[in-house]
């Protein structure tokens, strides 16, 4: 787990992030500015390292409703304003992304950062930039694949030989600067699916796992099923890290945190999506058992500890601002995070 | 209420008459329902290709836009080698797997032979249950004889069209009531 930053016996990792989503709230239907907006995410990223938190990303995404397609350059703004928080992508496209460019920039966040970016590189869940990035949807998987590989090999090798398809070959070829360990953490997005999470399996890469809602035990055959890729890949499972991530909001109690979360959900991925989260599935999502975390403090912090116990992963990464959620709730959120639930996570969570 | 008519195929004019005749009589009985008619044959649509329907453009991005807003649909389909026409098939490919939730779902099937009843229960529902779409389970199905010059002749099929749209409001409505308490309950 060394090599990619992560330390098992602190207890779990806890972290932030954010698709960059940009949408109006739905209480007042107004949108902020996207400046207001990019500005508000760094404030973010500071508030949460200022709550003990270990880890914020960014994610990347080309079309109407977000605000973060440069998510590196944010995440630099976020590297200059914080100080010990790591600091990564959620998720990097980098199947319509130069490999070189993307190594360049987080090995520059790195620098900026002393030592705190990593990459987590997807292949898309909406499919609009690969028409704006000049990219033939028919590649999506091979383009995914090469251009993978590639980023891989550039983290492994100073020197880098490649020829490969979509990309004019490398010879002899530096990627500069380096980071400041000499390599970064890179993780492959997956979704909920053990089909996903084999190929990052078989790759013995660490494993980021966004979810939506439903059993924590339907999550585990995912996880299974990834560190079973793994050991045939010739890996060691128990030095891959895995990442689970997906819906977080802690009110006073269970009702008053679907009453203010439920209507952001819901809109948001009406605009984004093309279809409302319903609320017979969202209402379950407060079920102990359920992945989704949301409820009062003292039921999340069951909730984040029955899921270690299931998945044994390393780190928990919370969305709370998808939907226009106001910045209030959110520095409410992370005001109880601080004080209760990291507290008590990592108080369970660590080795003695 | 918003129903749109779907005409499933690009050939004949046999399924349009039909489903002109069921919007004809949802118009007539149930003024208030907004009502609009899809005929496949008018639009140039394309084959999907697993993007979000969000994300495609003219007509693929209207018809898709237009069925998900719906809150019921009226499907009329013709049958080809013993199943749905492809044009159908394809409408279904390029919405989400849920698309049907919270929606009424009916059907008409023309067919130019009597073999083919009973293609709609076993190829047709089927995809319409999986998409989540609460069903009329009756459907009319209408033979050839049953047209004349673009008409439909039969006054028996007629008065089961006239069922058929009636029965669509009436689950759309109960269903639409039903959620609106559950959902309701949930206070949030």
């Amino acid at each position: 787990m060394q090599k990619y930053r992560i330390n098992p016996d602190d207890g779990l990792e806890f972290g932030i992030y954010t698709l960059g989503d940009h949408l109006p709230d739905p209480a007042t239907g107004e949108r902020i500015s996207a400046q207001e907006r990019i500005h508000d995410l760094v404030e973010y990223a500071t508030l949460a390292e200022q709550a003990g938190l270990d880890f914020f990303s960014v994610g990347e995404s080309h079309q109407e409703f977000f605000a973060t397609q440069a998510h590196a350059v944010v995440l630099a703004a976020i590297a200059q304003a914080t100080e010990k928080i790591k600091i990564a992508s959620s998720s990097t496209i980098i199947s319509t992304s130069d490999p070189v460019r993307v190594y360049e920039n987080f090995a520059t966040i790195d620098l900026i950062s002393k030592g705190r970016a990593e990459i987590v590189a997807g292949r898309a869940s909406r499919i609009g930039l690969f028409e704006l990035l000049g990219y033939n949807v028919r590649d999506y998987e091979a383009l995914f694949e090469e251009k993978f590989d590639l980023l891989r090999q550039i983290n492994e090798e100073e020197v880098v030989n490649w020829s490969g398809e979509f990309r004019a070959p490398l010879r002899n070829a530096k990627v500069l600067p380096r980071p400041m360990e000499g390599s970064l953490p890179i993780w492959r997005a997956v979704g909920g699916t053990p089909a996903s999470a084999m190929k990052a399996g078989y790759a013995g890469v660490p494993m980021f796992m966004a979810h939506l809602g439903g059993a924590s035990a339907v999550f585990k055959r995912t996880i299974d099923a990834y560190r079973e890729a793994a050991r045939e890949g010739g890996h060691n499972p128990d030095e891959l890290p895995v990442a689970t991530a997906g819906f977080f909001y802690a009110a006073e109690n269970s009702q008053q945190a679907l009453k203010e979360l439920y209507p952001h959900i819901n809109e948001g991925m009406k605009r984004t999506n093309g279809a409302g989260f319903p609320k017979q599935h969202f209402a379950q999502g407060v079920d102990p058992h359920n992945i989704m975390n949301i409820g009062s403090p003292k039921q999340i912090i069951e909730k984040i500890l029955h899921q270690h116990e299931v998945f044994g992963h390393q780190r928990y990464i919370a969305q709370i601002d998808f939907g226009g959620m106001p910045m209030d709730n959110i520095k409410k959120n992370l005001d109880l995070i601080g004080s209760e639930i990291l507290p008590a996570v990592k108080k369970y969570t660590k080795k003695k | 209420m918003k129903i749109i008519g779907l005409s499933g195929s690009q050939v004949g004019s046999k399924t349009r008459t039909a489903v002109d005749a069921a919007m004809k009589s949802l118009k007539d009985k149930y003024p208030d329902v907004e009502t609009n008619l899809i005929d496949l044959a008018e639009y140039e649509m394309q084959f999907s290709d697993g993007r979000n329907y969000l994300e495609y453009e003219g007509d693929t991005g209207y018809v898709t836009k237009e069925l998900m807003e719906a809150d019921a649909i009226v499907i009329g389909t013709p049958i080809f080698q013993a199943s749905i026409p492809a044009t159908l098939k394809n409408i279904f490919d390029l919405l989400p797997v849920n698309a049907f939730r919270d929606k009424v779902v009916s059907m008409i099937v023309t067919a130019g032979s009597p073999k083919h009843y009973l293609i709609a229960d076993l190829q047709l529902k089927p995809i319409l249950a999986y998409m989540k779409a609460q069903l009329v389970q009756t459907y009319v199905f209408i033979e050839e004889e049953d047209f004349y010059r673009k008409e439909i002749k039969n006054n028996d099929i007629l008065d089961r069209i006239d069922r058929l749209a009636e029965d669509t409001v009436v689950l759309t409505e109960t269903f639409t009531k039903i959620r609106e308490e559950k959902e309701a309950q949930y206070d949030f």
